[in-house]
């Protein structure tokens, strides 16, 4: 399988692929860890005239810690997000993911940017995002703006990024004492996509919960945020009333299609255990159980 | 579309190349460079076949472009052995029998010396999951492990004795 043919630029600067993307327009795509892009080039599924490669741009690949919240640049790959202990301690459900997404050869080329600027509803990152309420940080023509992941997918491989933007980095809040986070998929072997997953974050003071935010993994045209389900958790004990009706309005958004792994029914239905487990994993995690 | 001019460095040889910036890496090694160890498998980056180490990582060649390689440190299959010697890793799968059809065999192997110089001691399930970009139909890898397990053992004291 060969991809169409193409023009190659490797800028060394976010202007310059800024510029690069600003000239380009339609015909042109950034590449990052290449590992959605390059298949899809191979099936003819994308077609760029100009492909825009971000691994020779200064500055994209880090992880720092700015007044307590996590910056992350976009070009960091999985492989580096799961060998950061300080990451890991900071965050940990985002090593906890990292581990889920694809193989070690994968992960050494694939980056948290392109998984979560692709909008693929099958990819881990954007739920993850969503229930840590991080904002993504995008560079374009007119200057950087900040969306929250919360309002980036629009719809499958849509999101709200400008033709000509970069997305630069990924801002991920502080954690606060008390807060417990998990991410739990399910997949039948490595490689795979989940049939279902949902990522839990939730803060548990005294015997309540003061914050909580589900989202889900692959279970409609985009990541899902499940606010009703969020709510649910929210002042409550997290006991098991309150577990039974977030999890049934988390089932209740998800609008997964059939596919080799089963039918609409099985993958809702796991839907449901996985945000179970998700949101009981959390809470121990909370109260260091 | 122009054609680009690469250079790289290949299991430690200067090479130079003319590629479409179409052409994938697997591609410029198999037919410019004659290099057939790494293997076309699924070609969408699932089965690691293709596997080779570039600037210190494994990689599925099947999936990055020559031009990526550009300026790069490429090590195939051809470079493990040394001076006729086999590499511990290559020892061991043939005395283990790491392998039946053989066509996995060239990838597990560059990801298994990548992987031990990673972690020189693996556990088993550190082994499963540091292979698990690879597949085999053939062995149902409990071989594989155990070559590999044995390779970081002669190596480990090779190590200690240098």
């Amino acid at each position: 399988m060969i991809p169409a043919n193409f023009e190659y630029h490797r800028p060394g600067s976010v202007d310059e692929a800024v510029s690069l993307l600003t000239e380009h327009g339609e015909d042109g795509r950034v590449l990052a860890g290449g590992h959605s892009l390059i298949p899809m080039m191979k099936l003819r599924l994308a077609e760029p005239a100009h492909l825009i490669d971000l691994n020779g741009v200064e500055g994209l690949r880090s992880i720092a810690e700015v007044e307590g919240a996590i910056h992350i640049g976009a070009m960091t790959t999985q492989a580096e997000i799961i060998a950061s202990d300080d990451l890991a301690a900071r965050c940990p459900i985002l090593r906890e993911a990292a581990e889920l997404i694809a193989d070690p050869q994968v992960r050494a080329c694939g980056t948290i940017g392109g998984n979560v600027a692709n909008g693929d509803p099958g990819n881990d990152m954007p739920a993850v995002m969503m229930a840590l309420d991080a904002s993504f940080v995008l560079r374009g023509p007119g200057g950087e703006r900040s969306l929250a992941a919360r309002e980036f997918y629009e719809g499958p491989f849509e999101t709200a990024r400008d033709d000509d933007e970069i997305l630069t980095a990924l801002r991920i809040p502080a954690r606060g004492a008390g807060q417990g986070q998990a991410y739990c998929k399910l997949k039948r072997k490595v490689g795979d996509y989940a049939i279902a997953a949902a990522a839990v974050v939730l803060t548990m003071d005294g015997g309540t919960c003061s914050q909580a935010a589900v989202a889900l993994t692959n279970l409609g045209i985009t990541p899902l945020y499940a606010e009703a389900a969020s709510a649910a958790l929210t002042g409550t004990a997290v006991d098991a009333a309150a577990i039974e009706a977030a999890v049934e309005a988390a089932v209740a958004i998800t609008d997964p299609a059939a596919d080799l792994h089963g039918p609409v029914v099985y993958r809702r239905r796991m839907a449901g255990v996985m945000t179970r487990r998700a949101i009981e994993t959390a809470r121990a995690r909370a109260t260091g159980g | 579309m122009a054609k680009t001019e690469i250079k790289l460095t290949v299991n430690g040889e200067e090479v130079a190349g003319t590629v479409e910036p179409r052409t994938l890496l697997i591609h410029f090694l198999r037919e410019q460079l004659n290099l057939t160890g790494a293997h076309i498998g699924c070609e969408t980056s699932h089965c690691g076949a293709c596997t080779v180490d570039l600037n210190g990582k494994s990689v599925k060649s099947c999936t990055v472009f020559a031009v990526q390689a550009d300026g790069g440190e490429l090590l195939t299959v051809e470079g493990l052995a040394q001076g006729g010697e086999l590499h511990p890793l290559q020892a061991a799968f043939a005395e283990d029998h790491g392998l039946q059809c053989g066509f996995c065999t060239p990838g597990m192997l560059i990801r298994a010396q990548r992987l031990l110089r990673e972690n020189p001691d693996p556990s088993e399930a550190e082994i499963r999951w540091g292979i698990s970009g690879n597949l085999c139909r053939c062995t149902g890898y409990q071989n594989i492990v155990k070559a590999i397990r044995n390779a970081a053992q002669v190596m480990r004291q090779k190590e200690a004795a240098e």
